[in-house]
């Protein structure tokens, strides 16, 4: 006889049979990825998904006789009321008395369709072919490093500015009913005895001496040892800036369609999954404007739909009371998109441009401007209908301004407009030459 | 693959005391002790023999690899096993089932594996099940014994998971997938239900046809060219038949003609559906015995734990495990039960195996009449092992199912005739009803009539090769459309030309439906 531990060996042994699975289901998958990433939160985006397959795609054929057709033979146990010759009314729905005989007829047809759950890699791996999207781990971002401390358990050494007051007292404590020291109401109420009786009482000599002997328990048992002292120790390792934070700034005035937001929200969702793909720690400030700024969460942000004028200026100003409050650019790298359908009031031209260069621009490691259009294309070829915003950005950028700004009027044009405004900085130069 | 212990809640009972283990924990000590215990009651009190045993221990993630696989160790690669097991899967993590706390492979030598969460008294009833129950089942039962070859399974099933990866290098996955789909869809129709003619071997073909030569020269006379022809039957009459010989029509073993006579596969396509039949046929013995194998592992374990436990090798804690277990397998929910779900082989099978020993030690007046042969011949376990080797589920359940366990169970027969307003109750468990209740019930579990019945008759070669078939079917029951054209489908792209499948009532001759296909280029 042997025994043999399979324990250790690799699991995943399936994993090759879930990959044709998947390559079989891809379009289902596929749609309800796509589906996902419309109705899922930017944030939920990536985690594991689930996917519910009709059985019909997968349907495995096998020749089997049809249920209720012909006769058909049930023996059943647990006869309780009939004899033979009985006859018992058809139960509703067809098919067999009582319970289908078991292998009577083909199983196979009882199958419902049935949902599975797509692991992190398989459910980006899908949502970014979806973009025509092959890898974005080639891309790279500086990563600073710093040093940080860290808690690492209890030291029985230290500054009394660690003392861990709490693991103290519970030493204290335990050791202290380990060697049972008297309880001070112990004390007290043999010395309220003693007070109460008369000199010459023949009990009073054994009192004091059992007080005499409580006292001295309690002097050698004291209160908090030096062995009860527990400091917090902290241990020093290497950090990195890992926490990022993305703006998502968008002109939600009634000229933004949902097919823009769609685009928005899709080059939005990228951006996330590249940030928490390269941050342990993603934040993601939501700002709409039309005249005035608001900082929002998310549902609003893509939902609403208000009117009124436009000035993207207010957005800039939100922001950078935002970085001010909260997002000190020597801890946080900063990132910030905008998408706009490109209308501002021209006045507030010289506003916005000040604001970037002076503000905006110095804080963030990337901003993006994404022009968002029409489905059909740009209206009528946009080198020559250069909108008031783009005009604007385009002035900063060419004055040596960190502004990186494209236009889309299609899905599948995110991905690659996604690659040139993330892509290394020789990459971009090539590309915007 | 064969008999998983159904898991049911896993209810602990701590503190056991028996000198085999204590408590729920084991090492690999106790797993070797608990075997060679065991052992020593499987060998001398029951007689059995068995392969060499070979336990493996497993995680809960592998077994549900195990189960994507069909329980084989290694197997070739394909989609459906990944929606099996991400259909277990989700179900298993959902809580709406539990996994088997065992598969054994029918291999020599014989592999068990069991969990690694099981406790030490489960892991007592899977070795007594598996290992031994299962094991002997195996090894002797005439089916397996025809069938299977227990040594090679393993080796082969090792060459067709390289040849079939190696063809999805060479063809690419989607070529190969295509051949493994259509195979699948026949799987059913690709098993030998019958011993064949054994094939002579090359050198004694060799010999035979020299023989053969021999004779004619020696018997040779030129006047015996000079006779005229027989008038009366036709060229073409003769050339038929002598075809349809050639192609051993009629041929139920779709799988098996379309990879000898299919004339566009390629000879990897035709591999694979060999892989494929040879895997179904290897499976085959074990749907025919579904209830005798539980139903002698379930005995083999019932007596071993028992035997164990009289010789204080268990002590009680694990013992009353062990029954709690017991009797929630052999649990049979009576038909008006919600949680009713057809037979349970286990029950029906551990109640019939006690049965035929309460038969054989302590017969009634009634077992004398009903079943002279064993009735009061002493040997339980002799009858019981002498069962196990030459029956299959349908004719176990037609010779033995006694009218004792027919009243047990308060079995009866419901028809249920789609011409009659009403079902009927044909027969219940009186004396009227014993003998055509265990005929019907028998009828149940015999695989040959509940797989419809369907064959290639013929085909057409000289003309536009169309491949005929028919489906006897049998009480006019017709094949589920849809699927049915699906598999048709499959089989016409096998074939690479068009396809009709006639559905016969065997008793008058009339076509009841007719499903044709024709074969989509994809193969070729």
């Amino acid at each position: 006889m042997h025994i043999v531990d399979r324990r250790l060996n690799p699991g995943g042994k399936s994993l090759a049979n879930r990959q044709r699975f998947l390559r079989r289901v891809k379009d289902v998958a596929q749609r309800a990825v796509r589906e996902s990433a419309r109705e899922k939160d930017i944030r939920d985006l990536g985690k594991d998904g689930r996917v519910s397959v009709p059985v019909d795609g997968v349907r495995e054929p096998r020749f089997s006789r049809q249920p209720g057709s012909g006769l058909q033979d049930h023996i059943l146990p647990g006869n309780k009321t009939y004899v033979e010759g009985d006859l018992i009314e058809r139960p509703p729905g067809g098919g067999g008395g009582g319970g289908a005989g078991e292998g009577g007829e083909g199983g196979e047809n009882s199958e419902d369709a049935f949902q599975f759950v797509l692991t992190r890699e398989e459910f980006l791996e899908l949502f970014l072919e979806d973009l025509e999207l092959p890898d974005l781990a080639k891309r790279r971002l500086a990563v600073v490093e710093t040093e940080g401390l860290r808690r690492a358990g209890y030291t029985v050494t230290g500054s009394p500015a660690n003392l861990a007051l709490t693991r103290t007292l519970r030493n204290s404590m335990s050791r202290r009913i380990a060697l049972k020291r008297p309880k001070p109401d112990e004390l007290a109420a043999l010395e309220a005895r003693i007070a109460g009786l008369r000199e010459g009482d023949p009990a009073l000599p054994d009192l004091k001496l059992s007080l005499e002997l409580l006292r001295e328990r309690s002097k050698r048992i004291p209160y908090v040892d030096p062995i009860d002292l527990r400091y917090r120790r902290f241990e020093p390792y290497p950090r990195p800036v890992a926490q990022a934070v993305m703006f998502c700034l968008m002109d939600v005035s009634g000229s933004m369609t949902e097919h823009m937001k769609d685009l928005a929200k899709r080059f939005y969702i990228l951006l996330h999954i590249f940030l928490t793909r390269r941050y342990r720690h993603v934040e993601i400030v939501f700002i709409r404007h039309t005249d005035r700024a608001t900082e929002v969460d998310e549902e609003t942000f893509f939902g609403s739909r208000e009117t009124g004028g436009t000035l993207v200026s207010s957005a800039l100003v939100e922001m950078k009371r935002v970085i001010t409050e909260r997002y000190d650019p020597n801890d946080w790298n900063i990132y910030a998109a905008q998408a706009s359908d490109g209308d501002n009031v021209s006045s507030d031209g010289p506003t916005s441009t000040e604001l970037l260069r002076s503000h905006i621009l110095p804080a963030c490691q990337h901003f993006a401007y994404l022009e968002v259009g029409d489905e059909n294309g740009p209206r009528a070829g946009f080198v020559e209908h250069r909108t008031t915003l783009w005009r604007t950005y385009e002035s900063i950028a060419k004055s040596g301004g960190a502004i990186a700004m494209r236009k889309v009027n299609h899905r599948r044009e995110i991905y690659p407009v996604f690659r040139e405004l993330f892509g290394r900085k020789d990459a971009r130069t090539e590309a915007e030459a | 693959m064969v008999g998983s212990l159904s898991r049911s809640t896993s209810r602990t009972i701590a503190g056991s005391t028996g000198p085999l283990f204590t408590g729920n924990d084991w090492d690999f000590d106790t797993i070797r002790r608990i075997h060679d215990a065991c052992e020593a009651i499987a060998g001398p009190e029951l007689g059995l023999s068995w392969y060499p045993n070979q336990i493996e221990i497993i995680t809960a993630e592998q077994m549900l690899d195990a189960y994507a696989s069909i329980g084989m160790p290694l197997f070739y690669k394909h989609w459906s096993f990944g929606k099996h097991f991400a259909q277990h899967e989700a179900g298993y993590r959902r809580g709406l089932m539990g996994l088997a706390y065992e598969i054994v492979i029918n291999s020599d030598p014989c592999i068990s594996y069991v969990m690694e969460e099981n406790t030490a008294t489960m892991q007592t009833l899977v070795i007594a099940h598996a290992a031994f129950g299962h094991n002997h089942f195996f090894k002797n039962n005439y089916l397996f014994r025809q069938w299977t070859d227990a040594e090679g399974i393993l080796d082969y099933l090792d060459f067709a998971k390289g040849f079939i990866s190696r063809c999805e290098e060479r063809h690419g996955h989607q070529a190969v997938e295509q051949v493994l789909d259509a195979a699948h869809a026949l799987m059913s129709q690709g098993v030998h239900r019958y011993p064949r003619k054994k094939r002579p071997d090359l050198a004694s073909e060799q010999r035979r046809e020299r023989e053969r030569i021999e004779h004619g020269e020696q018997i040779y006379n030129d006047l015996w060219r000079t006779l005229p022809s027989k008038p009366g039957a036709t060229r073409s009459d003769a050339a038929a038949e002598r075809r349809r010989a050639l192609l051993e029509l009629p041929q139920e073993n779709i799988l098996y003609f379309l990879e000898k006579v299919a004339p566009r596969l390629r000879p990897w396509q035709r591999e694979i559906l060999r892989i494929v039949r040879l895997v179904a046929q290897y499976f085959y013995p074990q749907r025919q015995t579904k209830v005798m194998n539980e139903g002698c592992a379930t005995y083999v374990h019932y007596r071993i734990m028992n035997a164990l436990s009289e010789k204080g090798q268990i002590g009680e804690a694990a013992y009353l495990e062990f029954l709690q277990s017991h009797t929630n397998v052999i649990r049979q929910p009576n038909y008006d039960d919600r949680s009713y779900g057809g037979h349970n082989p286990y029950a029906i099978g551990f109640a019939m195996m006690q049965d035929i020993a309460r038969i054989a030690e302590n017969p009634t007046d009634e077992d004398r009449a009903w079943f002279p042969e064993i009735a009061g011949v002493g040997d339980g376990m002799g009858v019981l092992r002498n069962v196990w080797e030459n029956y299959r589920d349908e004719s176990f359940i037609a010779q033995f199912l006694s009218p004792k366990l027919i009243r047990d169970l308060r079995l009866f027969h419901v028809v249920d005739d789609p011409d009659e307003p009403e079902l009927r109750v044909e027969a219940i468990h009186d004396e009227r009803g014993y003998r055509r209740l265990r005929r019907s019930f028998a009828r149940q579990y015999d695989v040959a009539w509940l797989d419809p019945d369907i064959e290639v008759v013929d085909v057409d070669l000289e003309g536009d090769r169309r491949l005929i078939l028919h489906h006897k079917a049998l009480n006019r029951i017709t094949l589920q459309k849809d699927d049915a054209r699906r598999v048709l489908q499959h089989l016409a792209d096998l074939w690479g030309y068009d396809t009709v499948l006639k559905e016969v009532d065997p008793a008058t001759g009339a076509v009841l439906a007719e499903h044709t296909a024709s074969a989509r280029p994809i193969f070729f």
